[in-house]
């Protein structure tokens, strides 16, 4: 049984790679990653490193900002499905998300990482590193 | 074990709105002392108290507070518990306390709920709601609760082939109807406000989270409501109206990222609405009326299909057609739901059931449901993440 902490997972997306778990007994990837395989509940897992690649399957804009996140708005959050099956959330690179509208569901992007300073509530104490997309071509 | 059949002896809840002057015990006490009002009962009679907060140590920096609680309210020394699951908090609760003297631990007990989050503001209340995501992985990116559904629109929009444009304009019914409801309810957050919208002032009003604007959103809410809940035989001989639980069910699931595509299809709430209806030996057909989680206009929509009223992706329609409104099949939120009422998060699921057991003793005269015997709660914890149903008649369980 192997398995990835928060703090691997993360350390790697700044490197620009995307890690997570898969099953040996269904074949299933989990990511990111967490106790057990997310299709199957085995712990007969490894750790992989997943293609960072994937399409967008819905985001949104938000305009009115948590505390703590106030200096970042307007920013696009976006769900995308990795090419390996699993759902990951994260920030979507571009100014004009609300223009282009539903059009930006299926567009392909790949995944990253980018800093930022952490916040009172966050678990993580030192940093936040939030999962960037980057759309394979422009609008 | 056989359950005992278990019944509502009294209901009370505070207005909803912005209580700067009163603490959350302040305004659980409120509530708590309209429900004993009404219950016939003394408060050694008590055995139990089950509290539903969110997140009171964000907002007032207060936790344990079931105790201080029971303390206040003359109460003292009772097991006190404080049930935390989000929007859904005090629907665990009373689904708890419910199962607890349906099993025979107690014979009387009171459960609900209070919170205070407009007092908190704009960005601690945005915050302390976003603790609902996953802390890690959704909260990094900034994920807040309009922003779950913003996701879940769009991703409706594109499953069931409708328009962003034509599905916001029927999401824009929700909030119509909802604050219709709201403005002539004297206990709701918006009362004489917002009455006669029209669907260009939903749409045009400002964008939280694209495409969500303000009026597809519920408000932030300082509210408190109770429930006193008895054995049916104990009920039946201290009150002449008693409403009866006929069936609860609760479930729960990760993550939005890991519900992927299902987050539109409600899983939990399926299974927790089934739960609901085996225990009640009923079926959607049989429900005259439900008080639905309406926290987002798309929230609603997506409840009454994941419940079982609507085929998947006909929710929409339902709304647009008048099936949900008063004069309709299946009436959405007479009391004005949570868009039109009012959102005190922790307090929101005994309100639920303050309005199911007020319409179905016909004591609800400003939005009736015509014949209700029969009426069902939904609450929604967090992100699709825990599902309660509760469904409430005025005969016993047959
Ligand atoms: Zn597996």
């Amino acid at each position: 049984m192997e398995q990835v902490t928060f703090k691997e997972f993360y350390d790697f997306l700044l490197e620009g790679k995307l890690l997570g778990l898969k099953c040996l007994d269904c074949g299933a990837y989990t990511c990111p990653p967490k106790a057990v395989c997310d299709n199957c509940g085995s712990r007969n897992l490894e750790r992989a490193e997943l293609s960072g690649r994937g399409r967008i399957a819905t985001f949104t804009t938000t305009y009115i900002a948590p505390a703590g996140y106030d200096k970042e708005v307007p920013y696009t959050v976006a769900m995308v499905e990795l090419e390996e099956g699993p759902w990951i959330v994260g920030r979507l690179e571009i100014e004009n998300a609300d223009e282009i509208g539903q059009d930006l569901i299926g567009e392909e992007v790949e995944i990253g990482g980018k800093e930022y300073p952490t916040e009172m509530f966050y678990p993580d104490k030192k940093r936040r590193v939030v999962p960037v997309f980057r759309l394979l071509r422009t609008f | 074990m056989d359950k005992r059949d278990v019944a509502v002896l009294g209901v009370g809840q505070t207005r909803f709105g912005y209580h700067p002057d009163k603490t959350l015990v302040d305004l659980f006490a409120e509530a708590f002392y309209e429900a004993f009002s009404e219950s016939n009962i003394e408060l050694k009679d008590i055995e139990a108290l089950y509290y539903g907060n969110f997140v009171g140590e964000m907002t007032d920096g207060s936790a344990n507070l079931s105790g201080f609680i029971a303390d206040e309210i003359g109460l003292k020394g009772i097991p006190a518990r404080r049930y935390e699951a989000a929007c859904a908090s005090s629907s665990v609760a009373f689904r708890e306390a419910y199962l607890a003297v349906a099993h025979g631990i107690y014979d009387c007990v009171v459960v609900g709920g209070s919170e205070r989050l407009y007092n908190a503001g704009t960005a601690i209340g945005t915050r302390a709601l976003a603790t609902a995501v996953d802390g890690l992985h959704e909260m990094t990116a900034g994920l807040t609760f309009p922003g779950v559904f913003a996701l879940a629109a769009r991703l409706y929009s594109k499953k069931y082939e409708v328009p962003m444009d034509k599905l916001h304009e029927k999401m824009a019914l929700v909030s119509i109807k909802n604050h219709k409801y709201g403005a002539i309810n004297p206990k709701a957050q918006f009362y004489n406000k917002f009455g006669d919208l029209k669907v260009e002032d939903v749409l045009n009003s400002k964008v939280i989270c694209s495409p969500l604007t303000l009026f597809d959103c519920c408000p932030m809410t300082d509210g408190g409501s109770a429930v006193i809940l008895a054995s049916a035989d104990f009920a039946e001989d201290v009150v002449d109206n008693p409403v009866y639980v006929l069936g609860t069910g609760q479930s729960g699931a990760g993550g939005l990222f890991r519900q992927r595509e299902d987050m539109v299809r409600a899983i939990p709430r399926k299974k927790a609405a089934e739960m609901a209806f085996k225990e009640a030996n009923l079926t959607p057909k049989d429900i005259d009326f439900v008080e639905i989680h309406d926290c987002f206009t798309i929230a609603e929509i997506i409840a009454t299909e994941a419940m079982g009223f609507f085929e998947y992706g006909k929710g929409a329609d339902a709304v647009a057609e008048g099936v949900t409104w008063i004069d309709g099949e299946l009436p959405v939120n007479p009391d004005g739901g949570l868009i039109g009422k009012g959102h005190p998060v922790g307090a929101t699921g005994t309100s639920q059931i303050y309005s199911v057991v007020k319409q179905l003793r016909g004591e609800f005269s400003y939005n009736p449901v015509k014949n209700a015997e029969i009426g069902m709660t939904d609450t929604l914890g967090g992100d699709f993440g825990t599902l309660v149903n509760v469904i409430l008649g005025i005969h016993r369980r047959r």
